[in-house]
């Protein structure tokens, strides 16, 4: 197991140093903050994603959902447009990253609050029931986003469309560092949960039968899950696909059921799915695509053969 | 012992369970029968605080289990349930580790190791041990969850449908296996069961429920009789005695 761990770090340090290094020129001291910087963004959001759908997949006990399932890519869609087709483009919320940032995270982590608040008030749902409602509450928000999207000037629109893929090309730094403070303290705090993570495996049953307080547990990965995901599609863009990628190929690849390895080993995939992805982007296709339409289009593929391959079993 | 005090469960106007009281004693075979949707397994779920009971009070050692810490409670009754699916690939021996998790907290020292490979013995699995779970037959698969239900070592366990898909051999073997948990090792087993003589020839305590009340409840040569077993399933079941065994016979 350790020596699976130590092959992807080795793999993914190479991708990174061969990031930092192509083409550089010589002019060194331009290059490499700005790629340290890309790659910062990179490790954060990829850990981040990994993190939060590893932990989905268990709570939910289903090798198929990613956290985009409660509807916050969507909100994030929604907010985005909403502030466009209101202010207009050149609005000073749109134009300055920072508050941009806080908006979206507050109002992603403030829905999911909500959402929580409501359906854990009643005792005794059961999370399937929590993903319906968001997964109906995601939906009216893209329809809503469509609906503005089309009435709003194109040239807003284009400004929109920018923002519905991710892109590591203008990430702030003050952000990125304000984002890895958050995240690393979220991190700390809730890494004594984890070791719940191996028991929620088994089911909700064997796990109230190991004296797991389930529901108490349930409630704070969810919210921890919301707050990763705001940061992470605040700073770049919604990419959670990603992680349905990411979280299969560990199950795969690491084979065994200790989540403290498939969350490292997770993590590690996906920071090497982004940093290979971007390589390509950047190098072999000359930035003609997004990363997004990349990591969409092998994920979509990964996820059909998922869904033939549950079938035949 | 556990008490259960006027237990009542709802589903929508419907009560599952109404009003049911029942005492489990120390050091038995109590079994739960009755026909289909008399709420043995509702009952056996919200002893064992997987359900949320809407009235009433259960008290285990003198503890109403709702006042009790999940995880206290964990080294004291475990419940296992008929059916077991789970996403994760394990082998045997680490299912039955997770038995150790109320007490280790999932860091498991040699003390839990032992106590793993005492249940993995109990349940005379050492040959297969390292056999991941897909790949076992069912009646393999039934010892393996219940040796893990050995290894938490609690003093009271809780079965809903341990026969359930098991063939007679399997499902004698299971319920040998479960009558020495109590003989040899002293522990309170509570089981749902389907099959009136494996509760006649097995149990010590029998509790017949039906539309949610308990209908009987009491020794078993008080239970297996003829009226009472009428006034549970509504069938006229002849009884034989086979080598002091009651024996229903009710196929024809």
């Amino acid at each position: 197991m350790k020596a699976k761990i130590g092959a992807l770090s080795l793999v993914a340090i190479a991708l990174i140093a061969i990031f930092m290094m192509i083409d550089a020129g010589g002019n060194w001291d331009y290059v490499l903050p700005r790629r340290a910087k890309k790659i910062l963004a990179i490790i954060l959001t990829g850990c981040i994603i990994a993190f939060s759908t590893m932990i989905f997949q268990t709570i939910t006990n289903n090798r198929i959902l990613t956290p985009s399932i409660i509807g916050l890519d969507s909100l994030y869609m929604f907010i985005q447009t909403f502030v466009i087709f209101v202010f207009g483009s050149t609005h000073f919320t749109l134009m300055n990253n920072n508050v941009n940032f806080l908006i979206s995270t507050g109002g992603m982590v403030l829905f999911a609050g909500l959402l929580y608040k409501f359906l854990f008030k009643r005792e005794g749902q059961n999370i399937y029931f929590l993903l319906l409602i968001g997964l109906i509450l995601g939906t009216l928000f893209s329809s809503l986003s469509t609906f503005m999207q089309v009435l709003i000037d194109p040239n807003e629109f284009l400004v929109v469309q920018d923002r519905m893929f991710a892109s590591f090309n203008n990430v702030k730094t003050d952000l990125l560092i304000t984002s890895f403070v958050l995240v690393i303290g979220i991190m700390i705090y809730f890494w004594r949960y984890i070791k719940y993570l191996d028991v929620l495996s088994l089911g909700r049953d064997q796990a109230i039968n190991l004296g797991i307080p389930y529901d108490f547990v349930i409630k704070r990965f969810l919210i921890v899950i919301a707050i990763l995901v705001s940061i992470a599609t605040a700073l770049v863009g919604p990419i959670t696909f990603l992680g349905l990628l990411v979280a299969n190929l560990a199950h795969q690849f690491m084979k065994t059921y200790q989540h403290k390895y498939l969350l490292v080993g997770s993590a590690l995939i996906s920071v090497i799915a982004l940093v290979g992805g971007l390589l390509i982007v950047e190098r072999v296709l000359a930035f003609s695509t997004t990363l997004s339409v990349i990591v969409n289009f092998i994920g979509g593929v990964y996820f059909i053969y998922l869904l033939l391959k549950e079938n035949k079993a | 012992m556990i008490e259960v005090r006027n237990v009542t469960k709802q589903y929508g106007s419907k009560n599952v369970v109404e009003n049911v009281s029942v005492k489990i004693a120390k050091g038995k075979i109590t079994s739960f029968i009755g026909p289909n949707g008399a709420g043995k397994s509702t009952l056996l779920s919200m002893i064992s605080r997987l359900l949320t009971k809407d009235q009433g009070e259960v008290f285990i050692e003198g503890q109403e289990i709702g006042q009790a810490k999940s995880s206290e409670l964990a080294k004291k009754i475990s419940i296992l349930k008929q059916s077991n699916h789970i996403t994760v690939r394990l082998t045997i021996r680490e299912l039955v580790s997770f038995g150790r998790f109320p007490y280790s907290q999932g860091n498991l020292t040699k003390e839990d190791w032992k106590y793993v490979d005492e249940a993995i013995q109990y349940l005379e699995l050492t040959d297969i041990q390292h056999k991941y779970l897909d790949q076992l037959s069912g009646g393999q698969r039934q010892r393996a969850y219940i040796a893990m239900v050995v290894a938490q070592n609690t003093e009271y366990v809780l079965l809903d449908e341990p026969l359930n898909n098991l063939d007679m051999k399997h499902s004698v073997q299971i319920m040998k296996v479960l009558r020495r948990l109590v003989d040899e090792m002293g522990k309170t087993v509570v089981i749902v069961i389907h099959d009136i003589n494996f509760a006649s020839v097995y149990s010590d305590y029998i509790v017949a429920l039906k539309d949610g009340k308990v209908v009987k409840e009491g020794t078993t040569d008080e239970i297996i009789t003829r009226p009472i077993l009428k006034d549970v399933y509504d069938m006229d079941i002849h009884i034989e005695d086979i080598d002091e065994n009651k024996i229903c016979v009710y196929f024809a």
